[in-house]
């Protein structure tokens, strides 16, 4: 079992058998619709028809008579949170908006928000109860739309919003929520230099995460105020804390386990029917478990922001882009939090401009609370900037893959929001996609090749988790990280690496929130670079604790001994001949060394790396039906260290698909009434396997020098180029520059029409 | 001394829009006591929801590490992923 040659490592890198697979093939793994209780009740909520309404009062007698009902909680059940008390803790959410958001108080604010939850006997009665409660409402005006909601004379959602950042306090309230702004140099000066320079607006449209599974939780509350949740979420300590924060319990009364869990994509980084369950339960006195329909989940949960963008950009006639500009106005939904930070921070991250300007704009409008997606933000600003930069490259007659290798960023280059930038492999990636075969491939009449790049910061954070020895010489490790993209497989593989075992002798569970330290959700491509770092270091301790033993066993100093391919051996000559010892050896003997070996880690992860990565996009258009067909696609990045190349393969798979979905059909549909149109996939169109070619994926490696292996984020990065990868494809393909999403069949009619 | 680069609107809340300093500390704890003593209110306003990058290596958790003579420290707003 020596290393591999390939890498110089023996495990890391590998294609190991994926732990999860079985179990998600055969139907085996429970997922969180799967957990039931004995004496469980079933928890139904009742949600608003109108997008924005005054509640003039619910009426619920009617509803709580009806034989088998036994509990109805609306807002007047949940501790009303103060704006003083609004935020608490480190790195906190807003306690107000998150309970008016899963139970309306006062006002609904959106086509599906929720005003009451009733538990009862079966579904049938949980249904019936829900059609019992009788609401009366004030109809106000409403607005979906992100600039109709800017203008000054727009229906206002919350009297108490002032926008922050704009200098002095507004005098009056708006539903701007936000201005944030950042400067680079000297912009006058810089345009002022330009030769050419490109101007453009894009819109894109509200989408949904779109994961397979919906939300699903059992609670069960005790009568001594223990409470227990079982539910489907990116981060059990998150829905721990939440709850604790919602409800007012202590946290240490809160016990929650993670399920399995059907993909999340940031959609499942907030909570929604965990807090009202509780409530139930607690109400009841009996387990109560609640499951969202796929029509729920579109108006009740994520999605991300639909946004209004231009974006300015001026170059030197040798392609040197001297100057740029932004900005990015981004729908919250009906409580503030897009995520316009990041969306402003990573516009024009991937390359060295010395003056730029970007400006943000987070808007409340009458729709559901915006929730993460995939690199939050970045994806929205890219398919503008990406955009500009094709058509900048047109103008100045610059290959568009050259213009990006002009520019690149790269370890120093000065970002737009401050800091420079530490060891990333932006340009590698731009050099493996000219290197490919699809770059020099030839296309036919209709189809076109699109360029694009993207960027995102990673994110380090809370990470807890411990390794033990078992009795046989295996080892488990215990992680507080719900596994969305195979990150147990890294955390096996890293152990075994360090352990110098076989990855067969590894396994990786996700303990509940009272069996490991804090974890911070799973998401920001966290979990295998930070829960990674615990995992490394635990086993390393572990290590430390066998050669102990082993030195205790040929009463030998510790120092003699080393640790060398999953053994105990004298470090030489002068430590003693000794049959070298296994980790099966060693664990046998436990009960006369000194007891079990186990080790834990809970760390603060730092410096996660940036991950870069470049797209090619090869599409066919065609005429008739508007059509846009994607004929092939390769996907570039920057991966730090893949510990499992067929996860990040996955990742970056899937990210895309994703991608192309955002671009081509997906949207929020709203009628001249505020409420949704589509919210089911029959209506809301997610590409399928019959829609696209095999994605490509192509794994850069540029070591993350924070991360023992170099590890670097993975999952976020390849959604944030596709949308302009696809329309600077479609452009190059019929000439057509598609600048509001989704470039959908009728769209692109459209636009040919108006061409012609 | 390093060199202290604070965001285009942390600049414009708190001190008039100037976003570089000059400071002399050895760890970001002392170094946000100063700013807050020169610039009333910026230090809690650098412990919320803000990260700092030492010399482009970026930390959440900050108030414990230490900076060198010549360290560009840059404060950002904390970022979340999805």
């Amino acid at each position: 079992m020596a290393a591999d040659g390939g890498n110089g490592y023996r495990w890391i890198g590998k294609r190991t058998i994926r732990p999860d697979g079985v179990d998600k093939v055969t139907g085996r793994a429970n997922f969180g619709a799967d957990f039931a209780l004995p004496d469980m009740l079933v928890g139904k909520v009742l949600r608003s028809p109108y997008p924005h309404a005054r509640i003039v009062s619910i009426d619920t007698s009617k509803a709580e008579a009806l034989d088998g009902v036994k509990a109805i909680v609306t807002a007047a059940d949940f501790p009303e949170i103060t704006p003083e008390n609004a935020t608490f803790g480190s790195s906190p959410p807003n306690y107000r908006d998150m309970s008016r958001n899963l139970m309306a108080r006062g006002k609904v604010l959106y086509d599906g928000h929720v005003l009451a939850a009733v538990a009862a006997v079966d579904s049938a009665a949980a249904i019936a109860a829900i059609g019992l409660i009788a609401v009366e409402y004030e109809i106000l005006p409403h607005v979906t739309d992100v600039v109709a909601a800017m203008r000054p004379d727009a229906p206002l959602l919350h009297d108490d919003i002032f926008t922050a950042g704009a200098g002095p306090k507004p005098e009056k309230p708006s539903n701007v929520a936000k201005k944030v702004a950042f400067k680079l140099g000297d912009i006058e000066a810089g345009f002022a230099e330009a030769d050419v320079i490109v101007e453009r607006e894009y819109r894109t449209e509200g989408i949904h995460q779109a994961y397979i599974e919906p939300h699903a939780v059992v609670a069960s509350a005790g009568a001594d105020g223990q409470v227990t949740i079982w539910c489907s979420s990116q981060g059990h300590f998150m829905v721990r804390q939440y709850c604790a924060g919602l409800l007012g319990i202590n946290i240490a009364d809160i016990r929650v386990t993670a399920a399995e869990i059907g993909g999340g994509f940031g959609g499942k980084t907030t909570v929604y029917l965990e807090p009202v369950a509780v409530a139930l339960s607690r109400k009841a006195g009996r387990p109560v478990k609640m499951v969202m329909s796929r029509n729920e989940v579109f108006r009740g949960t994520g999605p991300t922001s639909g946004a209004a963008i231009s974006v300015r950009i001026g170059a030197k006639r040798d392609g040197r882009i001297v100057a740029a500009t932004a900005e990015l106005k981004l729908m919250a939904g009906a409580f503030p939090g897009a995520p316009i930070q990041p969306a402003c921070m990573c516009a024009f991250t991937a390359y060295d401009i010395p003056n730029v300007e970007i400006t943000g704009y987070d808007i409340v409008v009458n729709r559901p609370k915006t929730t993460a997606y995939r690199a939050p933000g970045a994806p929205i600003s890219a398919y503008g900037v990406e955009s500009a930069l094709d058509e900048l490259a047109q103008k100045l007659d610059i290959e568009p893959l050259a213009l990006r290798e002009r520019n690149a960023a790269r370890q120093g280059t000065r970002t737009a929001y401050g800091p420079t930038l530490g060891v990333v492999g932006f340009e590698e990636t731009l050099q493996a996609a000219r290197e490919h075969p699809h770059f020099k491939s030839s296309l036919g009449p209709n189809q076109g090749r699109g360029i694009a790049s993207g960027f995102w910061f990673n994110v380090g954070g809370e990470s807890s988790s411990n390794v033990h020895v078992n009795e046989d010489g295996t080892i488990t490790i215990t992680s507080g990280s719900p596994d969305i993209g195979g990150s147990r497989a890294s955390l096996v593989i890293m152990a075994a690496e360090v352990l110098g075992i076989d990855v067969d002798r590894v396994r990786a569970v996700i303990g509940d929130t009272a069996s490991v330290g804090f974890n911070r959700h799973t998401g920001g491509s966290r979990v295998t670079f930070a829960t990674g770092m615990t995992v490394v270091q635990a086993a390393e301790d572990i290590v430390v604790a066998l050669r102990k033993r082993a030195a205790l066993t040929w009463d030998i100093d510790v120092e003699a001994v080393i640790w060398e391919d999953g053994e105990a051996r004298p470090a030489g000559d002068n430590a003693g001949k000794f049959e070298a010892l296994t980790l099966r050896d060693i664990a046998s003997q436990t009960p006369k060394t000194g007891g079990p070996i186990g080790a834990r880690r809970s760390i603060m992860a730092q410096n996660p790396g940036a991950a870069f990565a470049t797209h090619i996009c090869d599409v066919e258009v065609d005429r008739e039906t508007g059509q846009v067909k994607i004929l092939r696609y390769t996907a570039v990045q920057d991966a730090g260290r893949a510990i499992h190349p067929g996860y990040v393969e996955g990742q970056i798979q899937g990210g895309v698909v994703q991608g192309i979905g955002w671009a081509l059909n997906e949207e929020y549909i709203y009628g001249d009434d505020g409420c949704l149109q589509n919210a089911g996939f029959l209506d809301y169109r997610i590409p399928v396997a019959s829609d696209l070619p095999m994605i490509e994926a192509v794994i850069v490696e540029v070591p993350n020098p924070s991360h023992p292996y170099g590890v670097r984020g993975v999952g976020e990065v390849p959604i944030v180029p596709p949308m302009a990868a696809v329309a600077n494809a479609i452009h190059d393909a019929v000439g057509l520059r598609l600048t509001d999403l989704p470039m959908s069949p009728p769209k692109v009619l459209a636009a040919f029409d108006s061409e012609s | 001394m390093a060199t202290v680069i604070l965001s285009t609107d942390l600049a414009r809340a708190h001190t008039d829009g100037e976003t570089n300093f000059e400071v002399e500390a050895a760890t970001m704890r002392s170094l946000v006591r100063m700013l807050n003593e020169r610039f009333p209110g910026l230090g809690p306003a650098l412990g919320e929801g803000m990260a700092v990058a030492i010399d482009g290596q970026i930390y959440h958790d900050f108030f414990l590490e230490e900076i060198g003579p010549d360290s560009e420290v840059c404060f950002l707003p904390a970022i979340e992923g999805g």
